[in-house]
């Protein structure tokens, strides 16, 4: 039934573009309180649409689901063409939740250039849903790097003091990765058959010469994107200086696409040179997480120490693809999502507290669950889930990676083990310091405790929190026949 | 065959035929329409009018376009002798010609547009520019006769006839880069440029006289025969291949011959330092596909190594020294130091693809080089032959429209999809890897990345920053009718060449000069 009802409707359209096409119209209208309800509705209306494709989404299948398929640059071979599975469905969700939520967390804190802001805000937003529905490789390339440019600006002009030199950082390190992949792209559409079409490039079995070259261009974007230690310094300079919706942004989606690149990209279109780099892969998971838990149990802004949290976390979602297990990749994947849910939700508070505040120092802080407990509750609760406390989401993901990774490369997982406790070393400092102890508000600024629209912010993210903690279950069968035919793919070909 | 018809022809025109004489000048309508219209605007000019750039710039306007039309008919018509060639087989009216001229048509009938908005601009408050107003009739005539040149360039298959196309554009753009005749950078710029173009048309024209001696014949098409016989390791092959080679460099700035392209970039007007980036590079480009790509392809041993390291050297010399500019014309020379580098690329990947991506390239460069330049224009006010790269800080507060225009130009010079300029370089790159050469590739997208830097923090000038001093002068931006077709036309390009690249490869596929391959 539902089959019917969507065959003729291009919904993956409908759903890129919806933000998109209200970008055009943003300009015109009149009043800041217009732009910010029209946003709103926009990209609410955008999460309705992601969640009943969510609802409709066939479990059954590792098919590509509502397929769309148009001739874009025939001489080229290159299509527009769309189709989400599995893995790209929870992530359509997961882009389109965040959209809304930054709009309520823009909504008092971005007092100027409003419009040019939630314009900003719409083109990442269609850019970043474009990203997980492209099956076509050059369309892929065009909406990931077409996103650097709203990104940019949205750190360029609404960042903080030192926003120039990050903006900057941040565009050129992204770029010359993804340049470097556009080659590699092209090397696989001259050996894949002159298609750029992803599906039928994943038929293909190519020279594991060609593979190794071509998984090195890919991992260089990859490794940018995710990020990787040794190419990570971009992400703390990104974050401390974006506003809060680009920090929720970059968190809770942007760093998704590397992982995501290696998902649908490196591991079944290169199976072999992903078996053969998968030692030095996860070994840069297991340095990413050690030392990214160090870096961030040394800062004191806390920004910077979420950044740097971040690098930690995004190793185990690295580590879990590359053992090449059900559970190193279902923990890697679902890691990926709750890693949104629960960073996004965490630089969410950090901006509200810092728009009260203006300060991120965390010494400067004492009893938040005093002085404005609903703040202090939640807050407390993200930061639990971040320390992958059991019966939250965190705790779902890092055991289903390190149980995956036991058995395949047992001193990476030693390394996640001590990378979670260091994770709690930080984040119980963190606990400790600002919401325990006297009450210490950073230059006696008036604070208040959360109104209904941060409410409405919090709220959902909670109940993911809570949701993947306790009953993963809807959310495994989900992504299982994607990742199984994933790990066919890599396997199949791997020996 | 077509070369049997040529040989044919040259049977006909011993004997004085009025027909192929009558051919022959309907061939080459669009170049006759050209050279009346720019001697009608030097008449025309004589006469007193009350508003007389308006009246020449229309008219210069209105027979281009004529010009236009005449070439996308004769396009679709065969010469009686069912060739597409005339002149006894110096002059061709191919595809390949019709589309380089649709570019030169838009070049210059964009550039008349600006210079109106150009020198209205600076004669309201400079004593020494009201005197322009004089002799302006001058000034369209020689972008008409420029754009002569450069079509009379692009049509022929003759050497001789490719040097007296290449020496009236050139001439004619000496004396353009030298209008404002108050400034002295103006005239130092025009005086290097008319020595340095000179010494460069001297080297062609001594590898031209050196294939002369080799093969006996200037006509392209009798090379390709000639060349047959001949050993390529020949020293006195060699030479002359290079000879012409760097003539043909030294005019689309590639380096080490590129010395002259920052200073007589930003001595010359504006609106003459987007002509110069866009038409006579076009034609360059035009002239070396149809010598080094086509009819003389066979010599490619000889240049291809030397055109790939020099290809490499331009991206490198040009984006580098492009980081450190303060002002912005003298940046974007650079800039197209850089693009130069990477259209090279196009011609060692060679192949169909490669002449290909090199008429794709340059379509696009015109609309995004004379995008930003109307910006530039705008917010150049009185004469100066230098424009910081301050003006532009604080643009998006004052004009939303124009920075974002700005912005979108500036992506695509930088080949951000989905932008045009993504989609040229793009193509380029689809053409380098198809021949194998990855390294190129690799080498050619890392200093694309670098420079990227310099067009985004133009970028974060016009949004970042606040308006700084400029503010009064920001707030005298008049976007009058013809600069505002300017930038509609260059926007709706840059932006369509990224969003329905397909369009416009259709067009490049069926440009493509016959007997390819």
């Amino acid at each position: 039934m539902t089959a019917l009802l969507i065959e003729n409707v291009p919904i993956l359209s409908i759903v890129i573009f919806l933000p998109a096409i209200a970008a055009l119209l943003v300009p015109f209208l009149p009043g800041n309180n217009v732009v910010r309800w029209f946003t709103f509705t926009v990209l609410f209306v955008d999460f309705l649409l992601a969640t009943w494709l969510l609802v409709i989404f066939d479990n059954s299948t590792a098919q590509m689901q509502f397929v769309e398929n148009q001739p874009w640059v025939p001489s080229l071979g290159i299509t527009y063409k769309l189709g989400i599975d599995g893995v790209s469905v929870l992530f359509l969700f997961l882009t389109s939740l965040l959209g809304w939520i930054c709009v309520l967390a823009s909504w008092t804190a971005i007092a100027k250039r409003l419009k040019e802001f939630m314009i900003c805000l719409l083109a990442i937003q269609s850019l970043m849903l474009g990203v997980f529905c492209a099956l076509d490789l050059l369309l892929f390339y065009v909406f990931w790097e077409a996103m650097l440019v709203p990104m940019y600006l949205m750190i360029g002009i609404w960042g903080g003091d030192d926003r120039i030199y990050a903006a900057f950082k941040f565009f050129l390190y992204t770029l010359a990765g993804s340049l470097i992949f556009l080659v590699g792209i092209l090397v696989l559409y001259f050996a894949g058959g002159r298609t750029f079409d992803i599906l039928a490039l994943m038929e293909v079995t190519y020279d594991v010469d060609l593979q190794f070259w071509v998984f090195i261009a890919f991992l260089i974007a990859f490794a940018v994107k995710v990020p990787m230690v040794p190419v990570h310094t971009w992400l703390p300079d990104a974050h401390v200086q974006a506003p809060t919706a680009g920090s929720i942004i970059l968190a809770g989606v942007l760093l998704k696409m590397g992982a995501y690149g290696f998902i649908r990209f490196s591991l079944p279109m290169l199976p072999d040179a992903s078996h053969y780099f998968a030692p030095l892969m996860q070994g840069l998971s297991a340095v990413a997480i050690v030392y990214g838990g160090f870096l961030a149990l040394a800062q004191q802004d806390i920004k910077k120490l979420i950044a740097y949290s971040s690098i930690s976390h995004m190793g185990f979602i690295t580590l879990g693809l590359f053992t090449f297990t059900t559970n190193g990749t279902t923990g890697a994947v679902i890691q990926m999502f709750n890693h949104g849910i629960t960073t996004g939700a965490l630089f969410l508070f950090i901006g509200l507290v810092y728009e009260r505040t203006h300060s991120r120092d965390i010494p400067a802080y004492g009893g938040l669950l005093k002085s404005i407990p609903f703040y202090g509750i939640f807050f407390a609760l993200f930061l639990l889930s971040s320390m992958a406390v059991p019966g939250t989401n965190g705790f779902i993901g890092e055991i289903l990676v390190l149980s995956g990774t036991f058995g395949v490369n047992n001193w990476a997982a030693t390394a996640g083990v001590l990378g979670a406790l260091i994770g709690a070393a930080y984040i119980l400092g963190i606990y400790r310091q600002m919401l325990l102890g006297p009450i210490q508000i950073p230059g006696s600024a008036k604070v208040w405790d959360l109104n209904s629209r941060e409410l409405c912010c919090a709220l959902p993210l909670l109940i993911f929190v809570f949701w993947l903690g306790f009953y993963p279950k809807p959310f495994l069968s989900i992504l299982q026949p994607t990742l199984q035919h994933l790990l066919a793919q890599t396997l199949g070909a791997g020996s | 065959m077509s070369r049997q018809s040529i040989e044919l022809s040259t049977l006909d025109n011993t004997a004085v035929d009025l027909a192929a004489i009558g051919q022959s000048v309907l061939a080459s309508g669009p170049e006759i329409i050209i050279i009346i219209a720019a001697s009608v605007v030097l008449m025309l000019s004589l006469v007193p009018h009350p508003r007389q750039d308006q009246l020449l710039a229309g008219v210069s306007i209105f027979m281009i376009l004529l010009a236009a039309g005449m070439s996308y008919a004769l396009s679709d018509y065969t010469l009686s002798d069912n060739t597409k060639t005339a002149y006894a087989g110096m002059f061709v009216i191919d595809g390949f010609s019709t589309f380089f001229k649709v570019i030169l048509y838009l070049g210059t009938i964009l550039t008349v547009l600006m210079s109106a908005s150009y020198f209205r601009n600076n004669g309201l408050n400079n004593n020494e520019q009201r005197k322009e107003g004089v002799v302006q009739g001058e000034y369209y005539a020689l972008l008409l006769f420029a754009l002569a040149g450069g079509m009379i360039m692009v049509s022929s298959t003759d050497l001789l006839l490719i040097y007296i196309g290449l020496e009236l554009q050139a001439l004619s753009i000496y004396v353009l880069t030298g209008f404002l005749k108050a400034d002295t950078r103006s005239n130092e710029a025009a005086l290097k440029y008319i020595i340095l173009g000179a010494f460069s048309s001297g080297i062609f024209l001594y590898g031209m006289s050196l294939f002369y001696g080799l093969t006996g014949t200037t006509n392209l098409n009798d090379m390709t025969t000639a060349l047959l016989t001949l050993d390529l390791s020949d020293p006195m092959l060699i030479l002359a291949t290079l000879f012409m080679l760097v003539g043909l460099l030294f005019k689309v700035g590639a380096v080490p011959f590129h010395m002259w392209v920052p200073d007589i970039y930003q001595g010359a007007p504006s609106p003459i330092t987007a002509y110069m980036s866009v038409v006579p590079k076009a034609a360059a480009f035009a002239i070396l596909i149809r010598i080094f790509m086509l009819d003389l392809a066979a010599l490619q041993p000889i240049w291809l190594l030397n055109v790939a390291a020099i290809s490499v050297l331009t991206m490198a010399m040009g984006s580098f020294v492009a980081l450190v500019q303060t002002n912005i014309k003298r940046m974007l020379a650079y800039s197209s130091i850089a693009h130069a580098g990477f259209l090279l690329l196009g011609l060692v990947a060679g192949g169909e693809a490669g002449i290909a991506s090199i008429m794709l390239y340059l379509l696009v460069y015109a609309f995004m080089t004379i995008g930003i330049f109307a910006v530039i224009i705008l917010l150049n006010k009185g004469i100066t032959a230098g424009e910081p790269i301050e003006d532009f800080s604080g643009l998006a507060t004052n004009h939303p429209a124009l920075a974002f225009m700005s912005l979108l130009f500036l992506f695509s010079l930088a080949g951000i999809p989905p932008t045009g300029g993504f989609f040229a370089k793009f193509y380029v790159l689809v053409a380098l890897v198809d021949q194998g050469q990855i390294m190129l590739a690799v080498l050619a997208v890392l200093l694309s990345a670098v420079a990227a830097w310099f067009y985004i923090r133009i970028i974060m000038l016009m949004y970042v920053q606040p308006p700084a001093l400029q503010s009064k002068v920001r707030s005298e931006i008049q976007l009058n009718l013809p600069i505002r077709t300017v930038l509609l036309v260059a926007t709706i390009g840059t932006l369509l060449t990224g969003l329905l690249p397909a369009w416009f490869l259709a067009l490049v596929a069926a440009s493509m000069p016959l007997g390819l391959g």
